[in-house]
């Protein structure tokens, strides 16, 4: 007999495992529908890897494994799926998950599959991969993807295997079911899972005593083998991992650390099983053993379920009564969660579906205040002080609850069980713990949000920085500038590289584009004597200071002189060539008469557009806008008792002076135009623009005919009417004090220069005329 | 039906807090008929009559406090307070002296510090202690036991009679004889005899310790046993209140000089020594919690009792080392708190 | 030597004053060198509390400089974004009582995350110009948008937007983040009343 020790704490509360132990495991048969979540394991989510309305077979991968821990999902059953979307899944927050929907086809036809008939003969990592590939994680509860916990690193090295058969909690049978009808199956998946880990030194499979013919077929299962089936008393909560470890080898598993860092692997009985089935028959996991149970039930027992049924087709096979049944459990009373409805489908890690009546698991009894009586703390497997915690809980005091190692609590619920006042103590550790893992998200993000906003901050700063030291950098060019005039070289000889540098860039650009017009090439001719006087200018001031560059600048001048000669006759050659090409060109863009009609042209599109009036209009309102907004400000400044006041006062008026004077404008078109129609008024600026056509028309047909002193002597008296005219506009300016003044005057001079210089010309052909 | 969604565990076991209290009440039935068949009626009318002033102040509170009161009522702490005091008083105590008790015990010591479940101190115990340091006349005054008695003990009617009139109303109190100081305190006021003289002098002695006393005694070790074997509390601090005490008094008997502290049957057997260790050290609100502070904190009682009944200026101690105690067990707890599951130490992380 | 000392007491004991003042005034010295503090170790301690959202909701322009202004005084009270945990964590490092949120400063709210309705958006960069953490990406004339994983929900982004494109999003509860509230209250009144009406009725 082997040594077993004992855990702390723990509780026994009622069984009820024989209302479900007496049958046979039956198969539950196809569903209408099948549900698979893409999460039914801890780690990363599967990805699909079907489509909606396609077919698949029982068995075919539906999702793979997205990253190391995680494993992929099987159909199972043929069928099409239906749909890939959100739906309701097991889980406590009645919160939906994406999972793929399947309508079985009713045939159950098998994908290819086949089996390894010796796995001692290929590596131990192709056999990994094939129980990660058949989808297979931990099928007691937690869901922990069995190909990592067997995935060892070299230096870890395993003592101890352990098969979980405790099943402690009340009314779950499936694991003493499994065991008493597929034993020999079971031993040959430990036999797999030695070999997977070995060398072991022993190999374990722990059940409590409360099931005794479950022991019997192992123990007659295991004769002859290296494995010990290990029997001890049944106390909840033995079958939580860590406590097991504690039970068969007195080891305990470090806080925050894992069996294997003790020499131990732990694996559940059915997980055994579907590493049975996925080497020997190369099943992936697609049907696991599930209890229902509960007097809501008329038939208790187990099942061979296909993953993905619904629960209520479960109940529904057990004559289910909703209306007698409080609470829907997935799971067991001790650590099962609570579903909202039962249209979730059952998952890898589903073991039970509990059904009770009311009277069999009452609701919750009004909570006391904590009398301190230490019962949880003596029930409490892992040696908490739940009585303090709780206090801690409720004044939020996390740092106090982590001193206490409240993340070692495995939530069992054993010191609610035993809570004389009824306190939902889990509730509160949990309740906590997702706060404890919050804050330390939040602080990580406070972290990485302080960093990114001092980044910013240097950013900032280094870019105020860099304009900073560009402005020192032009203000102080701007000075040396200055001071170059008497003595700066250096700057001087930079500009001087860059203006060569900017004509060898002009030349080679000139060089490609052959000089198309006559304007072009005179644009070139102007150009290159500008260059040369420029050059000849800086030649000069060279050789008044004496500096060094004379020589450099002497070539320059020489250089553009050699230009300008070629653009010249480049001109030459180009007028010489294309005789007519330079007069029509300068008669169309010298034609006052084009001029004009194109003036008048652009007025009459204008005066389509707006009349005066219109014009007014528009101006009075967009005044008026202003003058809102201005009063706005106004207020504000009054309310804030502001001292810019007055501004805002003064501006205020100045705006309804504005407006005034628009609105007697206004006034004034609208007599001005009786009618006051948008047509009508358009109609004279119209007729105007259309006679100015007319009449420039009429003058160029006359000027054509014109002789050259005609021409002549109508610009002297055109300009002539033109000086009256503008002198006329200009007194009238003078008495209203318009702005206009100055312009005019300005026009007027210009016209009298004009003016002088038509009578010269008038003159002028009449002395060659003679 | 709608399906509940709670958290779990969805069962718990039968166990609640009222019947935790209930369990209490039904043990100290062998010791109050111990005391009553010795002493008289007085015990019986002192927990009757501070049940009724513990509900009404009771009530009070949990009104002025506006909880309701049938919830808070139904979980019967406040008649255990009042039973545990209607004891420990004297017998033909008048009614004011149980008013002053009780009233002090719940209204102050219980609800001003929040109720049940948030007293530091046993209320129970701080409104005796009240009383001895207030009234401490009324307070050391105890009937003769019927052994040490020649006429018979005041029947019924005169105990309802002293609790309203007080003592002198009633003839039969006033009689020379009717009370007698305790066997702990003829025991410490002894310096010239022998104990085994003083024993054969003093009609208050019977076969082990006092006569009454020792009978009243084994009623409430017996009440005590029950409740271990319900599991109301575990057996550690009453047991090794009783190891230190029996220890302290081995240590100090020298074979029963006139100096002797008495013998440690005598001390086990006399006063409220076993009513102290299975009804106030075991009160779980004012008590260590984890198992080594249960111990310590027992055994702490066992030996102040010994120092404050022998050498101190009181006859019995057990409210003085009852709350003395209640002084320490926060600070028992935090030094003895259980090493977790997979930790090194036992030291709460981050002190 | 001791009888110089009886018959001058006074000025015996300011030497021996002045005896005790040299060594001690040396350790102090010595103390003050070698135990120097770099930068201020408190503010450090404060900004390590706050939750570094930059909002500039307490007036400050940002998380250190409201931390260097609480440890010269100013009051705790002023984080909504912290909230009440942040100040109990405060009135815990400094030893204060713990006064309830300033509510001139804002409320304390559910978390959000920015969000722009990308369709609506002009790409002005204002509100990336407002960020205090980069938390948005965009340029120019180009669609902007939020990083949800940067953002720390400190709002400063909606008042610049000149569309008004910007909402400010709860963040939504995910299988991953749910989990079961704290218990409402342990003396649970309404149950109370449910068994004593289920009793009455029986």
């Amino acid at each position: 007999m082997r040594k077993i020790w004992d855990i702390h704490g723990g509780i026994h509360p009622a069984e009820n495992k024989t209302q479900s132990n007496q049958e046979a495991i039956t198969q539950a048969g196809i569903p209408a529908e099948l549900i698979f979540p893409l999460s039914q394991h801890i780690g990363a989510p599967a990805s699909p890897v079907v489509s909606v309305g396609q077919h698949i077979l029982k068995g075919e991968k539906i999702a793979e494994a997205k990253g190391f821990v995680s494993v992929p999902v099987h159909a199972s059953t043929s069928g099409e799926v239906i749909a890939i979307e959100n739906h309701f899944i097991a889980h406590p927050s009645g919160m939906t998950a994406p999972c793929i929907i399947i309508r079985p086809d009713g045939k159950d036809q098998w994908i290819e599959h086949q089996g390894i008939s010796d796995y001692t003969t290929i590596e131990k990592t192709e056999l990994l991969n094939r129980i990660r590939d058949a989808g297979i994680a931990g099928m007691g509860g937690a869901g922990f993807p069995s190909a990592v916990k067997l995935n060892l690193r070299d230096d870890q090295i395993i003592e101890t295997l352990i098969i979980n058969g405790t099943e402690c909690e009340p009314y779950i049978t499936s694991d003493d079911r499994l065991m008493r009808e597929r034993a020999e199956e079971i031993i040959e998946g430990v036999k797999i899972l030695q070999h997977l880990i070995s060398p072991v030194k022993e190999t374990l499979i722990g059940i409590e005593d409360n099931k005794p013919e479950a022991i019997a077929a192992m123990k007659a299962a295991a004769a002859g083998t290296t494995i010990d089936v290990v029997v001890f008393p049944t106390k909840y909560p033995s079958g939580g991992e860590k406590q097991l470890i504690q039970i068969l080898t007195g080891k305990e598993v470090p806080s925050g650390g894992l069996p294997a860092q003790v020499g131990i692997v732990c694996q559940n009985i059915g997980t055994t099983y579907a590493v049975y089935r996925a080497v020997q028959y190369g099943e992936p996991l697609i049907s696991r053993i599930t209890t229902v149970t509960g007097s809501a039930c008329e038939r208790q027992s187990n099942f061979e379920v296909l993953l993905g049924t619904p629960i209520h087709y479960l109940l529904n096979l057990c004559g289910y009564q909703a209306e007698r049944c409080s609470r829907l459990v997935m799971g067991g009373p001790m650590m099962g969660f609570s579903l909202e409805s039962a249209d979730v489908p059952v998952v890898k890690t589903t073991n039970c579906v509990l059904a009770p009546t009311p009277n069999e698991l009452p609701p919750p009894a009004p909570v006391q205040a904590c009398i301190r009586c230490g019962m949880c703390a003596e029930a409490c497997p892992v040696s908490l002080l739940p009585q303090q915690m709780y206090w801690f809980a409720r004044a939020k005091e996390y740092d106090k609850l982590e001193g206490h190692n409240l993340m070692d609590c495995i939530e069992c619920g054993a010191c609610s069980y035993a809570c004389p006042s009824n306190i939902p103590l889990v509730q509160y550790y949990r309740a906590s713990k997702a706060e404890i893992r919050q804050q330390k998200l939040d602080a990580e993000k406070a972290e990485h949000s302080k960093a990114r906003f001092e980044a910013r901050q240097a950013r900032i700063e280094r870019q105020e920085a860099e304009k900073e030291a560009k402005r020192a950098a032009r203000k102080a060019a701007a000075e040396a500038k200055a001071a170059a005039g008497s003595d700066n070289q250096e700057s001087k000889q930079d500009a001087v590289q860059a203006a060569i540098e900017r004509a060898k860039a002009k030349r080679a650009g000139g060089a490609t584009a052959t000089p198309q017009s006559k304007t072009d090439l005179e644009k070139a001719v102007t150009a290159a004597e500008k260059r040369l006087a420029t050059a000849r200018e800086k030649l000069q001031q060279a050789e008044e200071q004496g500096a060094d560059t004379v020589p450099a600048f002497k070539t320059g001048v020489e250089k553009s002189e050699n230009k300008l000669a070629k653009v010249k006759a480049a001109l030459d050659d180009f007028i010489a060539n294309n005789p007519q090409a330079s007069t029509p060109a300068a008669s169309t863009t010298n034609d006052p008469a084009q001029l004009a009609i194109e003036r008048a042209q652009q007025k009459r599109a204008g005066a389509a557009t707006q009349s005066p009036l219109e014009k007014v209009e528009q101006q009075i309102t967009s005044l008026k806008t202003r003058i809102d907004k201005a009063q706005a400000k106004l207020a504000e400044a009054r309310a804030e008792n502001s001292d810019k006041l007055e501004i805002f006062e003064t501006s205020v008026q100045k705006l309804q002076e504005k407006l005034a004077e628009a609105e007697q404008q206004k006034q004034q078109l609208q007599t001005e135009s009786p009618t006051s129609n948008k047509i009508e008024t358009n109609d004279p600026a119209k007729q105007a623009a259309d006679d100015i056509i007319a009449r420039a028309l009429a003058k160029r047909e006359a000027a054509s005919k014109m002789t050259d002193l005609e021409r002549l002597q109508n610009a002297v008296n055109s300009i002539e009417t033109r000086i009256a005219k503008t002198k006329e506009k200009l007194t009238v300016a003078e008495q209203e004090g318009s702005d206009t003044i100055d312009i005019l005057t300005e026009s007027v001079k210009k016209l009298e220069v004009k003016l002088v210089e038509a009578k010269q010309a008038l003159s002028d052909y009449e002395d060659q005329q003679g | 039906m709608a399906l509940l969604n709670v958290t779990s565990p969805h069962t718990t076991n039968t166990m609640n807090t009222a019947r935790v209290m209930q369990l209490v009440l039904l043990a100290t039935i062998p010791g109050v008929l111990a005391l009553t068949w010795h002493f008289g009626w007085g015990t019986l009318v002192n927990i009757a009559w501070a049940s009724m002033v513990a509900i009404a102040a009771e009530s009070l509170m949990l009104y002025l406090r506006k909880r309701p009161i049938s919830f808070y009522l139904s979980d019967c702490s406040a008649l255990v307070t009042a039973v545990l005091l209607g004891i420990a008083l004297p017998p033909y105590s008048p009614w004011w002296l149980i008013f002053v008790g009780v009233g002090f015990a719940i209204i102050i010591a219980k609800h001003l510090y929040g109720g049940m479940g948030f007293n530091p101190f046993n209320p129970a115990m701080v409104g005796y202690v009240v009383l001895l340091i207030s009234y401490p006349v009324e307070m050391t005054i105890w009937a003769t036991p019927r052994e040490a008695l020649e006429l018979d003990l005041p029947s019924i009617g005169d105990a309802i009679q002293a609790l309203f009139l007080g003592r002198d109303a009633v003839a039969v109190l006033t009689v020379d004889g009717i009370t007698m100081a305790t066997p702990l305190d003829v025991l410490k006021q002894n310096n010239t005899l022998l104990v085994d003289d003083l024993w054969a002098q003093s009609p208050q002695f019977g076969r082990w310790a006092g006569a009454g006393w020792e009978w009243a005694n084994l009623g409430f070790l017996a009440g005590g046993i029950f409740l271990l074997t319900q599991r109301v509390f575990t057996w550690h601090a009453p047991i090794s209140m009783l190891i230190s005490l029996t220890i302290m008094a081995t240590l100090f008997y020298d074979g029963g000089s006139s100096n002797s502290g008495g013998s440690p049957l005598f001390h086990l057997l006399s006063g409220a020594t076993m009513l102290g260790a299975f009804f106030i050290v075991t009160d779980p609100v004012t008590s260590a919690v984890s198992v080594k502070g249960r111990i310590i904190y027992g055994a702490a009682i066992g030996i102040l009792l010994y120092l404050i009944r022998v050498w101190g200026n009181y006859p019995d101690a057990i409210a003085f080392s009852v709350l003395l105690m209640n002084f320490a067990a926060p600070l028992i707890d935090h030094y003895t708190q259980p090493r977790t599951y997979g930790h090194q130490s036992n030291r709460p992380r981050g002190e | 030597m001791i009888e110089l000392i009886q018959q001058n007491p006074f000025i015996a004991a300011i030497g021996a004053l002045l005896l005790l003042g040299v060594p001690f005034g040396a350790l102090l010295g010595f103390a003050a060198v070698k135990f120097k503090t770099e930068g201020d170790p408190i503010a450090d301690q404060i900004e390590a509390l706050l939750p570094q959202t930059q909002c500039g909701q307490c007036s400050y322009p940002g998380c250190r400089p409201y931390a260097e202004a609480i440890a010269n005084g100013e009051a705790i009270n002023k984080c909504p974004p912290g909230g009440e945990s942040t100040i109990n964590a405060l009135a815990d490092l400094l030893d204060v009582e713990a006064v309830p949120l300033d509510a001139e400063h804002g409320e304390e709210n559910v978390k959000t995350v920015a969000f722009i309705r990308e369709a609506e958006c002009i790409g002005c960069t204002k509100c990336i110009q407002a960020c205090p953490v980069d938390a948005i990406l965009g340029a120019a004339k180009q669609m902007h948008t939020v990083i949800k994983s940067e953002c720390t929900g400190c709002d400063l982004c909606v008042e610049p937007c000149p569309v008004d494109c910007i909402d400010m999003l709860p963040i939504e509860t995910t299988l991953q983040s749910w989990s079961w509230d704290l218990p409402k209250s342990s003396e649970n009144i309404i149950a109370t009343d449910r068994t004593n009406s289920k009793e009455v009725a029986a």
